[in-house]
């Protein structure tokens, strides 16, 4: 009996997690397997089993392709301006020229924009490029942009401002992340370098890019798999309009599943963009391995 | 001449210095002086910082309206609970990890661990019908026990690796004094962990208090929205009261804020180990 009971011991601790892991995260995913192979799942008593019928419509839809290619221009766009924005704030805090109050202040700043939500940041940007707002009063210096542009409500303008947006929100964690690797790198390796004759732009590709390269990918995957699901500030800014021009997938499978009620539709689209996300982590998880050895 | 080119520099750094705050923070400054002034006002060409007529009764309307302190109320409730059985549940679970050797460890170490990955629209679709069968649809519990699968990977990763930190030896004492397992780890090991718990429960706490997208779709009527929701919702219903609007924003914004700045080395820790987005 107390064999019995020291044997179960760790199965007891993780039941909680184990049961809500279980009706929360694994039926689910797998209903939403099973719903992208069924016609009309959830709405119909009994859907007929259609094989990969719905994977061959999705790749037809239109919509669906021009979403994939705003969610990579998205993505893209996001995640190289992270970087460099990133970097360029984590050197600043790190450089020898500002006084170690100042730069706790500055970090402090930097961070800020990371720490609001997301309904915030989408109010906040809808009120400062109002028409008639701030942006646009700080560009009329500008004579060639017009006083009155209608940033989110102009097709072909609307992408590359919600890429601002997010790119305005998501850097402080680049920043954070690069800041702990910077402070880690031994500063003998800088000063033998310049000994050697080293320049600081030598300095900074041999050196610094090397030393912070395993930092780098892990929060550019990290990066790319979250960027992948943005919803938030897109659905609020723009709702994936004008004219679907911001539609990314997330936006796509809302779209399918709460408005247009087509749920068979909305699980086919979402069981692709979890199998990417997966295939990303997994090789996310295999980096984090190599970066621990 | 090294000196004059050091001089250059420095001036060049401190200008990128003070633009880079201004990219980040003169938003957010914004949004705060809007919240100050009337309507009218925000919109004024050539736009003004701040003016004479600056004063609080935005935030008075807003604090004084029962459907908007309701959403604080929901998003306290909502995010207290789901902070609290984060904790719980977590320590169970760390416990075990930290503590034990058994079969499918691993794989339910990265069953937790792949969660993270795991973009939230694709779990919404099946929880409208889920939630909707067990009865909980625009109920805290349909909140709560949603929010608890993206913030447990995270307080059960951190908590584990906190315990791993404390000697078995610990708990082997109470057991030697025969008690059990369970009254070591909570009279023992959950004592000194409680820094490691604040940190966790402070991420879970914003992570609860920040979520949009099953808060919009798993509740419906307005007592049951939380604040991410309710601003979302006054872009809608008062779609020219701006100053409302900011002045909603800076108190939805406050309590994480607060928790940022007190707890910034915490923060700074668990952003940097790259458990948690925003």
């Amino acid at each position: 009996m107390k064999l019995t009971g020291k044997k179960t011991a760790p199965y007891r601790y993780l039941a909680p997690t184990i049961l809500l892991m279980i009706v929360f995260m694994v039926i689910p995913i797998c209903m939403v397997i099973g719903y992208s192979f069924v016609d009309k799942a959830v709405v119909s008593q009994n859907p007929q089993f259609v094989g990969l019928e719905n994977y061959k419509t999705i790749f037809a839809d239109n919509e669906y392709i021009g979403a994939i290619s705003n969610t990579i221009i998205f993505v893209v766009v996001s995640v190289v301006a992270h970087l460099i924005l990133g970097m360029l704030f984590a050197m600043l805090l790190n450089s020898k020229y500002f006084k170690s109050r100042t730069k706790t202040i500055a970090r402090v700043i930097y961070i800020l924009p990371w720490v609001f939500t997301a309904s915030v940041v989408a109010i906040l940007w809808k009120l400062m490029l109002q028409p008639s707002g701030i942006v646009n009063y700080l560009l009329s210096i500008f004579p060639q942009i017009s006083r009155n542009t209608e940033w989110l409500s102009n097709s072909s303008i609307a992408l590359a401002v919600i890429c601002f947006i997010n790119i305005w929100c998501g850097y402080p964690f680049y920043m954070i992340s690069i800041l702990a690797g910077l402070q880690g790198i031994s500063g003998d390796l800088y000063e033998s370098a310049a000994i050697d004759g080293s320049t600081a732009v030598k300095s900074f590709l041999h050196i610094t890019i090397p030393q912070l390269k395993p930092i780098l990918i892990s929060i550019a995957m990290l990066d790319f798999i979250w960027t992948l699901q943005s919803f938030n500030v897109i659905w609020m800014l723009t709702g994936g309009g004008p004219v679907n021009a911001t539609e990314t997938l997330s936006i796509y499978i809302y779209k399918k599943a709460f408005q247009k009620v087509d749920y068979s539709m909305a699980a086919t689209a979402a069981t692709i963009l979890l199998v990417v996300c997966i295939f990303i982590a997994v090789f996310y998880v295999r980096q984090q391995k190599k970066v621990r050895e | 001449m090294v000196g004059s080119y050091k001089k250059t520099t420095k001036v060049i750094v401190s200008i990128l210095l003070i633009l880079g705050g201004l990219f980040s923070a003169f938003p957010i400054l914004w949004m705060v002086c809007s919240s100050l002034k009337s309507n009218s006002e925000i919109f004024s060409w050539p736009p003004k910082f701040f003016d004479k007529t600056a004063n609080l009764s935005s935030y008075a309307s807003v604090l004084t309206d029962s459907t908007k302190v309701r959403f604080f109320i929901n998003s306290y409730i909502v995010a207290g609970c789901v902070v609290l059985l984060t904790l719980f549940v977590g320590i169970l679970a760390a416990y075990a990890f930290s503590r034990f050797d058994f079969p499918g460890k691993g794989v339910f170490n990265s069953l937790i661990v792949s969660v993270q990955a795991i973009p939230p629209i694709v779990l919404l679709i099946p929880y409208m019908g889920l939630i909707v069968a067990m009865k909980l649809f625009n109920t805290y519990f349909a909140l709560i026990l949603t929010y608890l699968i993206t913030t447990l990977p995270y307080c059960i990763l951190m908590m584990t690796g906190y315990f791993n930190t404390l000697s078995r030896e610990l708990d082997e004492a109470v057991m030697i004094d025969g008690g059990s397992r369970w009254k070591a780890l909570w009279s023992v090991l959950v004592p000194i962990s409680i820094p490691g718990m604040v940190s966790v429960g402070m991420y879970t706490f914003m992570q609860a208090w920040n979520e949009y997208l099953f808060a919009l779709a798993l509740t419906q009527t307005t007592d049951m929205r939380t604040v991410p929701i309710g601003i979302n919702l006054l872009m809608g219903q008062h779609a020219y009261d701006w100053s409302q609007m900011m002045a909603m924003s800076v108190l939805g914004s406050i309590p994480v804020l607060i928790l940022f700045i007190f707890f910034q080395k915490y923060f700074i820790a668990g952003m940097s180990s790259g458990g948690v987005k925003g």
